[in-house]
């Protein structure tokens, strides 16, 4: 077994792993983080996405020592606080969301594109997001909430709850 | 406060964007082993002995089962037929077919042993075309003892639906044309990302599962019987799939599971690599020959179908999709005279499964291709002629099954229009047009159960799955709407046979009418109690929260009310029911080729649907645009490829290619024809399916159209299309 230490979502975390397993198996299996997907194993679904020292990588395809000292973020890293961040409010508002079993994925692609290419071109953002598939077809309404994003248009965070159980009757005392 | 047809937001969407969701694969037991199935590298083959002394010494092994640890007569189940073992016995019967299982502490430990049960085998003969399965001498895959009084038991056709109406034979020679061609639709898989995942764990002196599946309630039936227990022991946790698309409807391993857990008293757990997936389900190969009668004018004067589906190795439900896909193979026409033939045939392949489309796609592709090409024969236009034969709203198209439900050719007229036709094409391009029909649900059963809480907030339980298609956000919608409550404090329960009230099924586009309309009514219900205890001083425009609290005041507490649809059978269908309701969708594309390497361009995709009545307009246009990439898939690229042994050659992403974001039209339109002519709430019809149904045979002829040539094979993949050009010139 070998010792690793990552920063995994801005905090400090060690596992203790065989040199054979991939950064996938030890995110999702030793270290707990299922929100990164496993589909292909071969790289080419997309669906393990994560971001390893600044660059996103199929974590299928790395091992966990290779991510030994690295600084990692996964699709649990994302938010901004307690708040969903603007791509992943974008996602759902403009619909790109059917199963969701890619969209881990396809969130750290699109993460990735905006933070190299903020104003992507349209055929930068399908060639940003072609390592990712996703079998319901949302790729037209994914590509329209990167694009909403990149645009800085204002998407609104999901609807909260509104009803007050504070003003509730009290039930009858009955013993 | 929203309305019924808003663009809301997904419902369970938020953790679906943050990978809080929770798939099967992500859920673990205290205490699990791991599985790894056992198969050979061979599609058929009798099985001398298996060997497992080397597997058990791995360490970590707890245990390696095969038929012979099952009870004596190892089991057997399936949707239509009880033809698939728990486990391979004696006999695999394609590439893939598990033959033993090995139960350990750790994946690792699995996969290793797994690698080292030793498998004595003698192979066997196998078919895996359908020239094959129908030669005189062929092996038969099923052994006829298990089809007692079949006549077809001594053949690979395991069912024979002939179905048609008017005088065929009278009017054959009524015809100015016939059109006669054979087209052929390969074997393709589902392909969700989500690759099947199972859990099974002893409880309460019977069984829990998990699992990634479609109809949670088909399989507590199913590992109810053949585990012996009562339904109420038998569990079914169903988390919402990760795709499904028709592939998950059915058990797959999950009686294996259960018999495993149920032995060693300890969870196991078996996630498919996407490998396994390919082996374990794929849509129907066809070949399928159309002879179309038809009059100068345009005329549809008959139709005979014949009609050829290669299922695998056991039945699965792939024999009612056979019938259910074959017998509207006509088309959304009126015909004097039809005659379908439909078989299905039995290989040594992956066992075929529903698959969004049931059977339509590949009939669709035949029929409608041929439409194409006697339009062309008597130089007629490709609308005017469909429109021409187009069944009216209340035709009795199929004579015997439910009139035509919708203004059909508003939505044929809509795509035409959509598409520019008859307006001119650039420099180089082609246009197409299809059609595409499906029948609904022929019979069915959903309740639901709406609580309506203290301080107004609703809970509603569907056993419907959410499994993409966005379920949760229409029921939420439909409560919310009925009980004036704010869509935000709707929850919906679903995933769960011991929580969750009994739904038939999720598929054939049936959940918005079914479980919708019993939604409906569950609060249809509430509101009659609300009625009854407020007497005179019910308001119809007070809050759910007021309402509550007046009705049962000091009482507290919440109003439960229950709901129930059907749909029930007729046994004089050939279907065993009428179509609830039919999906009809109008395709049209506008294409260029590139004739120096075969390579389609889309430009324009139109996708007319008509749905009734949009529930939830942004869902409408997900699922049809989805749908239509779906149907691009098979259109332009994906099938199976077989070597000499009946194995797959193209096992996984790298060799099987499905679109991605580098693969669509440069244009998507997607729209609707609503109507509210439906029997879903608010005169809602199913869909999700429609929009791909004649993607093929929409493509196929816009390619002719922008190149002369006519392709009759699936997928028009650049080397097809580029190959079909040089035979072209060189005619």
């Amino acid at each position: 077994m070998n010792q690793i230490e990552l920063t995994l979502n801005g905090q400090a975390r060690s596992a203790s792993v065989d040199a054979y397993h991939t950064l996938l198996e030890v995110l999702r299996d030793d270290l707990g983080l299922t929100g990164t997907k496993e589909c292909c194993l071969v790289g080419e679904c997309g669906a393990c996405t994560v971001r390893l020292n600044g660059e996103i990588v199929d974590s299928c395809l790395v091992l966990a020592v290779e991510a030994d000292g690295g600084e990692v973020t996964t699709v649990e890293g994302l938010r901004d606080g307690p708040s969903l961040s603007p791509l992943q409010n974008a996602f759902l508002e403009k619909g790109a969301v059917q199963c969701g079993f890619c969209i881990p994925g396809q969130l750290m692609a699109a993460d990735d594109l905006l933070r190299r290419v903020p104003h992507p071109s349209h055929e930068e953002v399908e060639e940003g997001l072609a390592g990712n598939l996703c079998r319901c077809g949302c790729y037209y309404q994914i590509m329209d909430a990167v694009e909403s994003v990149a645009a800085g248009e204002v998407i609104s965070s999901p609807q909260t709850p509104t009803a007050a159980p504070s003003a509730l009757p009290q039930p009858p005392v009955d013993q | 406060m929203t309305a019924i047809g808003d663009p809301v937001a997904r419902v369970g969407g938020e953790p679906r964007v943050t990978g809080e969701q929770l798939y099967v694969a992500d859920i673990h037991l205290a205490n699990e082993l791991h599985v790894k199935l056992v198969t050979l590298p061979v599609a058929h083959a009798r099985v001398r002995s298996i060997d497992k002394t080397e597997a058990l010494a791995v360490p970590g092994v707890a245990a390696v089962f095969s038929a012979e640890d099952l009870p004596g007569h190892v089991p057997r189940f399936g949707p239509q037929f009880n033809d698939r073992p728990v486990i391979a016995v004696d006999e695999v019967k394609y590439h893939g077919d598990p033959v033993a299982a090995v139960v350990a502490e750790s994946k690792d430990a699995a996969e290793e042993a797994a690698a080292k049960v030793q498998i004595d085998y003698e192979e066997l003969p196998a078919v895996f075309t359908v020239e094959g399965a129908l030669a005189s001498d062929a092996p038969l895959v099923q052994d006829p003892s298990l089809r007692r009084n079949d006549p077809l038991g001594s053949t690979n056709v395991l069912r024979e639906h002939v179905i048609g109406w008017g005088d065929l034979d009278a009017e054959i020679p009524n015809a100015d044309l016939v059109v006669e061609n054979t087209y052929r639709f390969p074997m393709v898989t589902h392909f969700a990302i989500e690759p099947h995942a199972f859990i099974a764990a002893p409880e309460d002196e019977g069984v829990a599962v998990w699992t990634s599946i479609q109809h949670p309630y088909w399989l507590q039936r199913v590992l109810a019987r053949v585990l012996q227990l009562p339904l109420a022991k038998v569990r079914v946790h169903a988390p919402d799939p990760g795709g499904a698309f028709g592939g998950k409807q059915h058990a797959k391993y999950e009686p294996l599971l259960a018999f495993m857990a149920l032995k060693v008293q300890r969870p196991v757990r078996l996630v498919l690599s996407l490998e396994e997936t390919f082996q374990a389900v794929r849509r129907t190969e066809t070949e399928i020959t159309v002879r179309t009668g038809i009059d100068l004018d345009g005329t549809f004067v008959f139709q005979d179908i014949d009609a050829n589906y290669l299922i695998g190795a056991y039945a699965d439900i792939a024999d009612r999709v056979v019938g259910k896909g074959s017998y509207i193979g006509n088309g959304p026409y009126n015909w004097p005279a039809a005659r379908i033939n439909a078989r299905s045939i039995l290989s040594h392949t992956v066992p075929s499964t529903a698959f969004r489309g049931f059977g339509n796609p590949q009939i669709n592709w035949a029929v409608e291709s041929n439409i194409t090409e006697a339009a062309i024969k008597l130089g007629l236009d490709q609308v005017d002629i469909r429109l021409r034969n187009l069944a009216r709203k209340g035709d009795k198209f199929i004579p015997f099954d439910t009139a035509a439900d919708g203004d059909w050719a508003q939505t044929v007229q809509k795509a035409a229009e959509m598409i520019g036709w008859g307006r001119p094409k650039p420099e180089g391009r082609g246009r197409g047009i299809a059609l595409g029909i499906k029948s609904g649900p022929t019979t069915g059963l959903s309740n639901s159960l709406v609580r309506l809480l203290a301080d107004g907030s609703v809970v509603v339980y569907a056993g419907t799955q959410d499994i993409g298609q966005g379920a949760r956000t229409i029921f939420a919608q439909i409560c919310a709407d009925q009980l004036g409550a704010p869509i935000s404090d709707v929850s919906v329960v679903m995933g769960d046979t011991a929580i969750v009230p009994y739904d038939q099924q999720t598929s054939a586009s049936r959940s918005t009418v079914l479980m919708g309309n019993a939604i409906q009514r569950a609060c249809g219900s509430i509101k009659e109690k609300l009625r009854e205890r407020l007497g005179a001083d019910y308001r119809d425009d007070a809050t759910p929260a007021q309402q509550v609290q007046a009705a049962l005041g000091r009482l507290g507490g919440e109003i439960v009310g229950v709901g129930e649809a059907h749909k029930d059978a007729d046994p004089d269908h050939p279907l065993g029911g009428s179509a609830l309701f039919f999906e009809f969708n109008a395709t049209a594309v506008e294409l260029s080729v590139d004739e120096a390497t075969g390579d389609i361009t889309i430009h324009r995709h139109v996708a007319v649907s008509d749905v009734g009545r949009s529930i939830n307009r942004l869902q409408v246009q997900m699922q049809d645009e989805g749908a239509a990439i779906m149907g691009l898939g098979h259109t332009l690229m994906e099938r199976y490829i077989w070597d000499d042994n009946g194995r797959i050659r193209n096992l996984g992403a790298i060799d099987y290619r499905i679109p991605t974001s580098m693969d669509l039209p440069l244009e998507m339109l997607s729209d609707t024809v609503e109507n509210e002519d439906g029997p879903g709430p608010y005169g809602a019809k199913g869909m999700s399916e429609g929009a791909l149904l004649p993607v093929a045979s929409a493509v196929a002829a816009a390619v002719r159209d922008a190149t002369g040539v006519a392709i009759r094979d699936l997928p028009l993949s650049p080397e097809h299309v580029w190959q079909a050009l040089q035979e072209y010139k060189q005619r």
